[in-house]
């Protein structure tokens, strides 16, 4: 088969937060961007899985990249958030001391984050962290605190960023992942997907934790992403009061620690802990890895109750080694190959200061930059029925009665937002995609109600099989097939018909002598097993 | 938004609203609405089409679609109005509902009294905590179920089970019968949580291993299930390290439980007992916010849905006199889970009541035993006790206490013996072999 021939000026290798981030930031000027993602939606890489923090900066070394981006990007923030329509909250963040000689260390963390230009950065003695946090361990000495971090919506922020480059002219190929570069002259001529091969000026690395492994289709073997899991814990709304802000206890050498902090949704997360593994897919949480969680978390809120948790999972920090900062720059020897890399946290907060620095390098590298005078910065907020008034409510639904049926019923979201987010400019078309962004399925009930309502949705809206719908792309179809007729099921129903007494015992004659033997004893083995434990 | 102004408004067309309805309405309620945010009345036993509902009440044995039928039929026939693909927003304490449908928008329903009659909701893998991938095909065994049996479509075709509640066992079998194949059913606890009824036919009868004291540890396939890791539990339901093992799938089912689904009685700020999940309840099914009224799987998890609609027929009975003014008044008394008994419900007893009708408590055993007295107990005497040859956790244990056991001298603070709120204790003792007679009753 012929391959689909694209030409562009800058290829964008990953749409999660840093390239869409960098392909919304190009959207400005007068050039042709493609941004490229090998799976089924925007933000499925490690911007669906982190603590979702905007970071004030205070820890990283000075003088780094992600000392010096993260300043930025928290800077940026409340703007570029108004203008996507993103989540966004500037509570501060705390970092709690438990003993003297962690207070010292808060010093030193306040003397790092004035070099490195945090505003605002304050040691609160143990009364006032008690009271804005009533809820925290009470054997807090004192706290650090950082007035300008936040929280935001990490997923939100990136189909955000695709949606409104795809308004301002960029093109997204999903379901395209890049498997190999053209290099003539030492400069990248073209990158290949299957079935499509673009030629282009420039390419972009952000790939997240496979960034090394597409640096070396160039031939360029500077680096190695090695990545380090971070598991975690999702609590129920009913618990989203016991903390208003970032909690974060005295940071370790190579990580900020478990933290405990709202999400802009209402929910209260825990964690991350961190473990290097060796695979690049083992998105696994353990046992050993919750109880960690669960542990540290309960250091700064003692009355954290697990059984409110409603989800587990983990994700992948993409640490560059030999680095350990932020790669950023022109490959050596590839000059229009330009690596967004090895952005692990904070990452996240960086993004939009990451954007504007791959831009004037690009530029640096000879790209020509004409801002475009037609660029609208401006991306709508969905509009969430949760969110409204009943007034508001009220008049939605006398315009389209699909505002009036709900289908997720922990996060109240309407068939007409599901509706909506099927059809807007970066296509959805799995279960996550919707609930990334309507809710539906984020609640309690984890999808259990709405999951085949949407498959339902999705069907009717985007003529997809419903075994062919899938949570995430790829081989993860929900359904298996249709059902055999249901004229089976009424026959061997009848078939098994057994007379039940009235106290609900089975009639044994019915059910056969070695069958009744087997329930016997295996019930036997259950009581016996029990009365030895306990009685 | 458009106003109903009724005597009693019913949230949740289950078995429990349903029922509660059609009494309230027969009962001499005025207007009686009833709403569910489903597509049709019934609740969960739309998609429960097997067998074995109806057996203490109807005397028959329907699947569940039939049972609703006959409970739908009793509601219109009593002149109940029902309002369906309705959901209900919000539930305040001076009686008001905000609800939501496509062709009405929002509504606001004003009621003297409201019964919430919301159901229960399956616990899933956040709420048990299983370790490993996150891949689709790991699903509740109701999801399961709806797309089975409403939607017509499979989950899978290798299958293993987690927990032996009835809806995974049902699911079990069910999914066998369409072909599918169920490697094994694993439960956690020395004894099963489903009726032993289902163990035999949706186990056993279709050759389903059932897996006692194990657990999931792990879960592999990083788009799809492609096998679990399960492993032998000690006494303190740990995994014991050594004893794993894998088994290849491509579907997880969770039966691990329901939980009532009570966001509205949380929003309401009524009294929750700690163990069931669900709202406190006194003998007229009322919570501690007066008017509202609770019933079914709502208050806590009921295995026989013949009890469901009993307690909804006292929530439906309660309602109705309360819209007429004509509630018990006086004292009440307290109960409680004494020796072997997990809860009891519900919690708290009027005199009056006790004086002049039966009343029904239903209670869950801790344990597995066998034959033992289930015992009502005030001020340290068995007010009345009956027989049973086995009790199990997973079936709802009934003592119908008969009027005028429990008499008002007898429940003073003086009698009750510890502190001043009279208590009635249930419990559930071994019975001594040698003076025991079958069927008997100690008085
Ligand atoms: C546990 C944890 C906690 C964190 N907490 C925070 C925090 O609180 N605050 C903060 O600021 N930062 C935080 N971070 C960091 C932040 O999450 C990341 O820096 C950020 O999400 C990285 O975005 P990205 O776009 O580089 O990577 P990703 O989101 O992983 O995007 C890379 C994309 O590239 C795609 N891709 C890969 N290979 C190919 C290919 N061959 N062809 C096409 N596409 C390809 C992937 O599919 C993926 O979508 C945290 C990170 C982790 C792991
Ligand atoms: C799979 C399964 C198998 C069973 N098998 C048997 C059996 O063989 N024999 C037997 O006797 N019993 C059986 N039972 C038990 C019995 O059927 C249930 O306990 C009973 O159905 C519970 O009734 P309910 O009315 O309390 O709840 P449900 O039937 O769950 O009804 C609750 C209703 O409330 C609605 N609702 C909830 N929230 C709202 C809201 N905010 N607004 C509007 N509507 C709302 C829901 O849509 C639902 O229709 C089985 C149960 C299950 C789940």
């Amino acid at each position: 088969m012929q391959a689909r021939r694209l030409a562009a000026d800058v290829v964008i290798i990953g749409a999660g937060v840093v390239g869409t981030g960098v392909a919304r930031e190009l959207a400005r000027y007068d050039v042709r961007v493609v941004l490229v993602e090998k799976r089924a939606d925007v933000a499925f890489g490690t911007t669906k899985a982190n603590t979702a923090l905007v970071h004030a900066g205070y820890d990283a070394e000075p003088g780094t990249w992600k000392a010096r981006l993260n300043v930025r990007g928290n800077s940026l923030y409340p703007k570029v958030c108004a203008e996507l329509g993103v989540a966004y909250k500037n509570t501060g963040s705390l970092v709690v001391a438990f003993s003297e000689a962690q207070v010292l260390h808060l010093q030193e963390l306040k003397a790092k984050g004035r070099i490195n230009g945090v505003p605002g950065l304050e040691v609160i003695p143990r009364e006032r962290v008690l009271t804005i946090e009533p809820d925290v361990n009470p054997d807090v000495v004192a706290a650090l605190w950082a007035p300008s971090g936040g929280i935001t919506s990490p997923w939100e922020l990136a189909i955000a960023f695709a949606e409104n480059a795809v308004a301002n002219g960029v093109e997204l190929l999903l379901s395209s992942p890049v498997i190999g570069m053209d290099v003539r002259g030492g400069r990248v001529s073209s990158v290949r997907c299957p079935g499509v091969v673009i030629d282009t000026g420039f390419v972009v690395n952000a790939a997240g934790i496979w960034a090394d492994d597409i640096e070396r289709m160039v031939g360029r073997d500077d680096f190695e992403i090695t990545p380090r899991r971070g598991e975690y814990y999702l609590f129920d709304k009913r618990v989203g009061h016991l903390v208003s802000r970032p909690l974060f206890p005295v940071p370790s050498r190579s990580t900020k620690g478990i933290v405990v902090a709202p999400t802009v949704d209402g929910n209260l997360i825990a964690g991350p802990n961190a473990l290097l593994v060796g695979d690049k897919g083992d998105l696994a949480t353990t046992a050993a890895g919750l109880a960690e969680v669960i542990e540290g978390a309960r250091r700064l809120v003692p009355g954290l109750p697990a059984r409110e948790s409603i989800t587990n999972f983990a994700g992948l920090r993409a640490v560059a080694v030999p680095a350990g900062d932020f790669v950023i720059g022109a490959s050596p020897g590839v000059p229009n190959f330009i690596n967004a890399a090895g952005i692990q946290s904070p990452g996240l907060t960086a993004a939009p200061a990451i954007a504007e620095a791959v831009r004037d390098i690009l530029a640096d590298a000879g790209l020509e930059l004409a801002e475009k005078p037609d660029f609208n910065p401006v991306r709508e907020r969905p509009t969430r029925f949760a969110e409204l008034c009943r007034d508001e409510q009220s008049a939605l639904i006398e315009k389209n009665p699909l505002w009036g049926h709900i289908i997720c019923r922990c996060e109240n979201v309407t068939e007409a937002e599901v509706v909506e987010a099927l059809h807007r400019a970066v296509p959805c078309t799995t279960l996550d995609g919707v609930k990334f962004r309507t809710r539906a399925g984020a609640g309690r009930c984890q999808g259990g109600f709405c999951g085949p309502r949407v498959v339902d949705i999705i069907h009717r809206e985007l003529g997809v099989a419903p075994e062919q719908v899938t949570k995430k792309g790829g081989r993860s179809y929900i359904l298996s097939g249709p059902s055999k007729d249901s004229l089976l099921e009424q026959t061997a129903c009848r078939c098994l018909a057994h007379a039940i007494r009235d106290d609900g015992q089975a009639d044994t004659e019915d059910v056969g002598t070695e069958d009744a033997c087997r329930i016997e004893m295996r019930e036997r083995e259950g009581v016996g097993g029990h009365a030895h434990g306990g009685v | 938004m458009r106003t109903v102004e009724c005597d009693v408004a019913v949230v949740g067309a289950g078995p429990a609203g349903l029922a509660a309805a059609a009494r309230a309405k027969r009962c001499g309620a005025g207007r009686v609405v009833l709403m569910d945010r489903d597509r049709e009345l019934g609740g969960i036993l739309n998609q429960c089409i097997h067998n074995g509902f109806g057996l203490q009440l109807l005397s028959q044995e329907l699947t569940g679609p039939e049972y609703a039928e006959h409970f739908i039929n009793e509601a219109r026939d009593a002149g109940v109005e029902t309002m369906l693909d309705t959901m209900v927003l919000e539930v305040t304490r001076s009686r008001q509902i905000v609800a939501v449908n496509r062709t009405e928008g929002l509504i606001q329903a004003n009621a003297k009294a409201i019964i919430l009659a919301m159901g229960a909701r399956e616990r899933n893998r956040g709420g048990v905590i299983i370790p490993g991938m996150r891949p689709a095909g790991v699903f509740t065994a109701g999801a399961a179920q709806r797309f089975v049996n409403m939607e017509g479509y499979m989950p899978g075709k290798r299958i293993v089970v987690l927990g032996s509640g009835d809806i995974g066992l049902i699911m079990a079998r069910r999914l066998t019968w369409e072909g599918a194949k169920v490697e094994a059913v694993l439960e956690i606890l020395p004894f099963p949580s489903g009726l032993t009824r289902n163990i035999v036919q949706c186990l056993n009868d279709q050759g389903i291993p059932l897996y006692l004291s194990h657990t999931v540890v792990d879960i592999h396939g990083e788009e799809r299930v492609e096998g679990v890791t399960v492993a032998r539990v000690d006494s303190d339901l740990r995994p014991i390290p050594g004893t794993e093992w894998d088994i290849e799938c491509d579907t997880l089912l969770l039966s691990v439980g329901l939980i009532p689904e009570n966001e509205l009685t949380r929003d309401v700020g009524g009294e929750l007992d700690p163990v069931t999940g669900g709202p406190v309840v006194t003998d007229e099914m009322e919570t501690s916010t007066p008017g509202i009224f609770a019933c079914g799987n709502v208050v806590h998890i009921h295995d026989l849905v013949d009890n469901v609609t009993r307690e909804a027929w006292t929530a439906g009975e309660g309602a109705a006199r309360l819209a007429a003014r004509q509630q018990p008044g006086g004292e009440t008394i307290r109960t409680r889970a004494g020796d072997g008994v997990r809860y009891v419900a519900p919690h708290l007893l009027h005199l009056d009541n006790l004086v002049a009708r039966d009343v029904r408590l239903f209670m869950r055993a801790t344990r597995p035993a066998e034959r033992v007295q289930v015992e009502a107990v005030v001020g340290g005497k068995v007010v009345f006790s009956k027989f049973e040859r086995v009790v199990r956790p997973a079936e709802m244990v009934v003592l119908t206490i008969p009027p005028g056991k429990v008499s008002p001298g007898k429940a003073s603070p003086d009698h009750a013996g510890g502190g001043s709120h009279p208590e009635l204790v249930v419990r559930i003792t071994p019975r001594d072999r040698d003076t025991a007679v079958e069927g008997g009753r100690k008085a």
